[in-house]
């Protein structure tokens, strides 16, 4: 199959380009799914759109002496009371653009599930790792504090974190990064677990190089293309999570809105009959959180060895 | 088994300890109550008689101390805002957020179940396929998300478009039933109409749940040589899947379906806070943001305490169900 898949490469490539190694393996089977495909144009089409917002979006929606009280709530397409831009979703209740209030709503959507599952990755690989590699009660101790955690909603934890820490960017983030490091914790452990009995590491260990050593720079490369693969989907998560917690009103301040903040503002207009205000940023959540999970979960059928065909 | 359950038992109260510890001293520092209950032109005197009242002149170690002593007869204080003891409150909004669980539980087995099956049997079919990439949209999606868009369209867009098109009631819980003492909604007919749209909106993301755990395992069991000797019998398909398949499946669904039942009741906080659900996810937002301590932490200790017992019962469905878990742990 995987030979298969190899001659329905592009013959544009030069033959001797047409080696097969891992990385172009890896990008054909990844383009055999259209849906992870599609799902890869949504994720590129929202990343653009959030990275380059301050040069895309028609407005500023942070600048409060740029916005016009007397545009608020005005429907989709209509144009602004001093006729220079036409608002094509529609304002809120602050007469902010919806369209850009959702370009920079995403930049903090984005922001806050990137960074904390990058942060959380890196604690819970840290957890793993020397769980497995020293085994014993400091093994037995952390997987029990996983354990307990997992078996708590992770919703409920970061409400808690949050009804405890205050409002702020950085605090849903450190409620996400304390949310997510268990998942990582226990996969980063599963996965050096079966690193720990190959030959590289009694080789290393052989060489009497330093444990530090082993466990950074033998164990954990070897350890990580299951984890990234976990950590795309759980960048959906967070963003996810973010949301419900800004739309309960304990995630990021008004000031800064994200999505789910955005989509709360608009739940209040809802029955009004105004509905642009918290359906579109509805839908800009549902597109990338559609498009990060199509993707992760092809990532994960092509990177689990119980489906190599 | 019974060592198990002894075992499983002792972990649960050092959960329960560690969790209260770290409850109260959170909590304690979410801000000062007095501040919020105390309007300014309190006069001074007035202000400390409220201070003692509520037991906050002490310090924090005293405080927990009479926290864990009270808490162990069920005493959690009263709420600051009610003016009610937080545990009456807690177990007044109970009913509604199990009902509402439950009932959406119940949804989503009744829906993931069939369509998992049709799924596992058939994978390449068009229908399959439909349905585990309809199934990525339920469980990628956050519940909130999707009541909104449940409330948009049954309570707003349909019934504006349609003429006749019944607008579903989108907030409160509708008229109750007494049954020994409690009140349920879902024995009226305009208590039906209140819960479907916050049923629907925890059962789709659990449904999708339901549907892939389905699909997965019925693929697993259908290579099986039992199912592969009741074939070569010549038993119907109707027979096959009834009884050999359904039965070797239903061990992994009961098990996440009993775990699940506690993410429900977690997330029946958003659900409710879109609904206007009156159960005791609303009541913990609401304390949330007004500071009531006593009520965050009576829901917190209680909380915790029912999902440790459902771990406790799921653990223990699971060797009942499946008889090679038991033969293991008797040959350790």
């Amino acid at each position: 199959m995987t030979d298969l898949a190899a001659d329905k490469l592009p013959t544009t490539t030069s033959p001797a380009a047409k080696v097969e190694t891992p990385l172009r393996r890896f990008i054909s089977a990844f383009c055999e799914s259209k849906l992870a495909l599609f799902g890869l144009v949504l994720v590129i089409i929202i990343a653009i759109a959030a990275v380059l917002a301050p040069w895309l979006a028609p407005q500023n929606p942070y600048d409060i002496a740029k916005l016009d009280i007397f545009d608020s709530k005005m429907p989709p397409g209509s144009a602004s009371s001093d006729g220079t831009l036409t608002y094509w979703l529609g304002t809120d209740g602050q007469a902010r653009d919806m369209l850009s209030a959702i370009m920079y709503g995403l930049r903090v959507s984005l922001l806050v599930g990137a960074v904390s599952v990058v942060a959380a990755l890196a604690i819970g690989t840290m957890v793993g790792l020397v769980a497995a590699y020293f085994g014993g009660r400091v093994d037995a101790f952390l997987m029990r504090c996983v354990d307990i955690q997992l078996s708590f909603p992770a919703i409920l934890v970061a409400l808690i974190l949050l009804a405890v820490l205050g409002q702020g960017v950085d605090k849903v983030l450190y409620a996400l990064i304390a949310v997510q490091w268990a998942y990582f914790a226990r996969a980063a452990r599963a996965a050096a677990l079966v690193e720990r009995e190959k030959e590289y590491i009694e080789a290393a260990r052989c060489l009497a190089l330093p444990q530090r050593r082993i466990l950074w720079r033998h164990l954990l490369p070897n350890c990580l293309p299951p984890l990234i693969v976990i950590a795309t989907v759980e960048i959906a998560h967070a963003i996810a999570l973010e949301a419900t917690l800004s739309f309960l009103g304990l995630g990021v301040p008004v000031t800064e809105p994200s999505l789910g903040k955005l989509i709360a503002n608009g739940f209040e207009f809802l029955m009004a009959g105004k509905y642009w205000i918290a359906l579109f940023p509805g839908v800009a959540l549902a597109i990338a959180l559609i498009g990060i999970n199509l993707v992760g979960d092809h990532l994960r059928d092509i990177l689990n060895p119980r489906n190599a065909r | 088994m019974l060592v198990f359950i002894i075992r499983r038992l002792m972990q649960a109260v050092v959960v329960m300890v560690v969790m209260s510890a770290l409850v109260f001293g959170g909590i304690y520092l979410i801000g000062n109550p007095v501040a919020m209950l105390i309007s300014d032109q309190a006069s001074e005197a007035d202000r400390l008689a409220v201070i003692r009242d509520l037991g906050l002149d002490q310090p924090i170690w005293q405080q927990y101390l009479t926290f864990v002593g009270k808490a162990l007869v069920g005493d959690f204080g009263k709420s600051f805002r009610a003016g009610e003891p937080a545990m009456r409150l807690i177990f007044q909004h109970m009913p509604a957020t199990l009902e509402l669980a439950v009932i959406a539980m119940t949804i989503a087995v009744l829906i993931g179940v069939p369509l998992g099956l049709y799924a596992g049997l058939r994978p390449d079919s068009f229908g399959a396929r439909s349905i585990m990439t309809v199934s990525i949209l339920g469980f990628s999606l956050p519940t909130f998300w999707v009541g909104l868009m449940l409330i948009m369209l049954f309570a707003v867009a349909l019934p504006d478009w349609i003429p006749g098109w019944p607008r579903l009631p989108s907030s409160g819980r509708g008229p109750t039933v007494d049954v020994f003492g409690l009140k349920l909604s879902f024995l009226t007919a305009q208590g039906w109409l209140h819960l479907l749209l916050p049923a629907m909106t925890l059962a789709l993301a659990k449904g999708a749940l339901i549907i892939r755990l389905t699909r997965a395992a019925t693929r697993e069991v259908l290579p099986m040589d039992y199912v592969k000797f009741a074939r070569a019998k010549g038993l119907r398909e109707r027979r096959i899947v009834g009884v050999h398949v359904l039965k070797n499946i239903a061990i992994p669904i009961a098990t996440v379906t009993g775990l699940e039942l506690g993410q429900v009741i977690a997330f029946a906080v958003v659900t409710e806070t879109i609904f206007s659900w009156p159960g005791m996810g609303k009541l913990l937002i609401d304390s949330i943001l007004l500071l009531d301590r006593p009520v965050v932490v009576a829901y917190l200790v209680i909380i915790v305490f029912f999902l440790v017992l459902l771990n406790l019962l799921v653990d223990i469905l699971y060797s009942v169900l499946d008889p090679r878990v038991r033969l293991d742990a008797t040959a350790r």
